[in-house]
């Protein structure tokens, strides 16, 4: 169950114990304030957390952190440009599941957004885009009614638009709380990329770690160019129902990125820090003649 | 047991009529078309042409065993993406000369194995639910038995979508949701009737159009009553579905799926 549920990384603050006496040693010495190291989850070293740029990179191993949305747009859209759509979306409870009321209430304090994706439009490097981007921090990225809708108008924004659309996925799949209708998600955000598809539109989706079943088996693998971040885990089922299935340890790197672009399913692997001027250029190069020197 | 556990049973049967004796006893002349032109033929699921009354239909469906080694043969109706693209192949086919194409759902789900992820599960059945949803002939999708999660929605993207009585449709079976979301497999039944999986449920929200009933004493002992109301249904859609102006028949298909969502704004 909780194999995606790990935070990339975690604070280390020792408990109330260690805030006191850090307390005391902050009056005698300037040392480092509770709560500013954190762990790499993937190398485990314990980092300073100043050393985190922008990127949220381990600058020991190079790990790709998990980010929110709103760090998302902070390093991949021109300042001061994303104009959000559909803001105000909040999911009801098509299956009457029990206390999801309260399952939605605590991934939106988490996460601090009112669902698992969001959407809008932006610039990138002067070039309009539609933009949407997952949020594991909220219920794992998982996909029910909102973020279903909440993509789908995405892209038929953008196919009303004329606009490419670019998607950040990551996801550990349909919302199981919302039954049937999450699975119908899936048909409904392919058959408006469909659309998009057939107005001869670009549609460029970034996979980040981890994105698995559900959207992976619809819009994840649907892009005309499909980038990934370094290692992130990519997939349509999940690790240990595979191997319950087959009873085989799985091989070294398996459904990682690495893995993916072995196989044939991705286009390009990119780290962070280049992302921003890689789609920039990939937008530059599918720009309608018209529209070249509006930059 | 509560009514959608007898259900989930009921579709789970070995003896339950698997796609093949469906198409046997409503087409004739079945040929069956084998491999995806890309990597191998897979076994899990059986497609081919067919006639309906003297029309040329594109058959497709996900097969099951009544044996062990029949269900070796076929996965145990798991199929692998060479399935799927399979299937996308002779749906691009019927589309080329322009007949309907009908689909038979009976799955726990896609496989889940090394060689599926290697070949890309994932964008198989993207790619069916991308395409399905503008192909360009009119689709029928029926469920005869399980329709677990997105392995059954890759050939379920359908102008009209019909069920069997017994038949069932989830994001993921009673005893996976029971496990994950409760950590207790156990309460399978439980989690069956909350998820709204059967037949009754699902036509009321309108995930599926129509419902065939059963026979009362069972469908394995009396195929030939079911066979010959889809057969019936099949007769009488269709044709309509045939003359319909294409534009209007993809844009009723876009907003059979578009609908889908529980949300306030």
């Amino acid at each position: 169950m909780n194999l995606f549920g790990k935070k990339s990384y975690v604070s280390i603050d020792g408990g109330e114990r260690t805030k006191k006496s850090d307390k005391r040693r902050q009056k005698a010495e300037p040392s480092i304030p509770d709560g500013m190291w954190i762990k790499c989850n993937t190398c485990k070293a314990i980092i300073y957390k100043k050393e985190v740029t922008e990127y949220k990179l381990c600058p020991n191993c190079d790990a790709h952190f998990r980010m929110s949305p709103a760090e998302r747009i902070a390093v991949t859209c021109d300042e001061n440009t994303f104009e959000e759509l559909d803001a105000g979306m909040r999911p009801q409870n098509p299956m009457s599941y029990p206390e999801y009321d309260e399952v939605i209430k605590k991934a939106q304090k988490k996460a601090g957004i009112p669902e698992g994706v969001v959407t809008g439009r932006c610039r990138i490097h002067g070039q309009d885009t539609v933009m949407a981007i997952m949020d594991s921090h909220f219920m794992m990225g998982s996909m029910g009614s909102v973020v279903g809708e909440k993509v789908t108008r995405a892209v038929e924004y953008a196919t009303a638009h004329s606009l490419p659309i670019i998607i950040f996925t990551t996801s550990g799949g349909a919302r199981m709380q919302e039954g049937i209708i999450s699975l119908m998600q899936m048909a409904k955000v392919s058959e408006a990329l469909g659309r998009h598809d057939e107005a001869g539109l670009l549609y460029v989706t970034v996979l980040t770690d981890p994105t698995t079943g559900g959207v992976t088996a619809s819009f994840a693998m649907l892009g005309d160019i499909i980038l990934s971040e370094p290692k992130a885990l990519i997939g349509f089922a999940g690790q240990r129902v595979i191997q319950a299935t087959i009873h085989q340890q799985l091989p070294e790197g398996f459904q990682r990125a690495e893995f993916q672009l072995e196989h044939g399913f991705v286009d390009r692997i990119v780290h962070r820090e280049k992302l921003r001027d890689e789609l920039g250029k990939i937008l530059r190069l599918h720009s309608q003649p018209e529209r070249e020197g509006t930059e | 047991m509560s009514d959608a556990m007898k259900s989930v049973a009921i579709a789970r049967m070995i003896e339950r009529p698997n796609t093949k004796q469906f198409i046997a006893g409503i087409f004739d002349d079945f040929l069956e078309f084998h491999g995806d032109r890309l990597f191998a033929d897979d076994g899990a699921i059986v497609g081919g042409l067919a006639a309906l009354g003297g029309i040329p239909v594109t058959v497709i469906g996900i097969q099951k065993g009544h044996t062990l080694e029949e269900n070796v043969a076929c996965n145990f109706g798991q199929p692998n993406p060479e399935g799927y693209r399979k299937a996308l192949r002779l749906m691009k086919q019927a589309e080329k000369f322009h007949r309907p194409v009908v689909t038979f759902i009976n799955t726990a789900g896609a496989f889940c194995g090394i060689g599926a992820e290697e070949r890309g599960q994932g964008e198989a059945i993207a790619r069916n639910l991308m395409e399905m949803s503008r192909l360009r002939t009119p689709i029928i999708s029926i469920f005869i038995g399980e329709g677990g999660s997105g392995g059954a929605l890759g050939l379920a993207v359908g102008d009209s979508v019909w069920m069997l009585e017994h038949g069932m449709y989830s994001v993921l079976s009673p005893e996976g949701f029971a496990s994950i979301l409760w950590r207790d497999s156990s309460r399978a039944a439980e989690a069956a009737d909350l998820m709204k999986m059967t037949a009754r449920d699902l036509l009321q929200n309108e995930v599926i159009d129509r419902m065939f009933l059963e026979p009362k004493e069972g469908l394995e002992n009396n195929l030939e009553y079911t066979t010959a109301e889809i057969k019936w249904a099949l007769l009488e859609t269709l044709p309509r579905l045939m003359k319909m102006d294409l534009a209007d028949l993809l844009e009723k298909r876009y907003q059979r799926f578009r609908k889908f969502g529980d949300f306030v704004e």
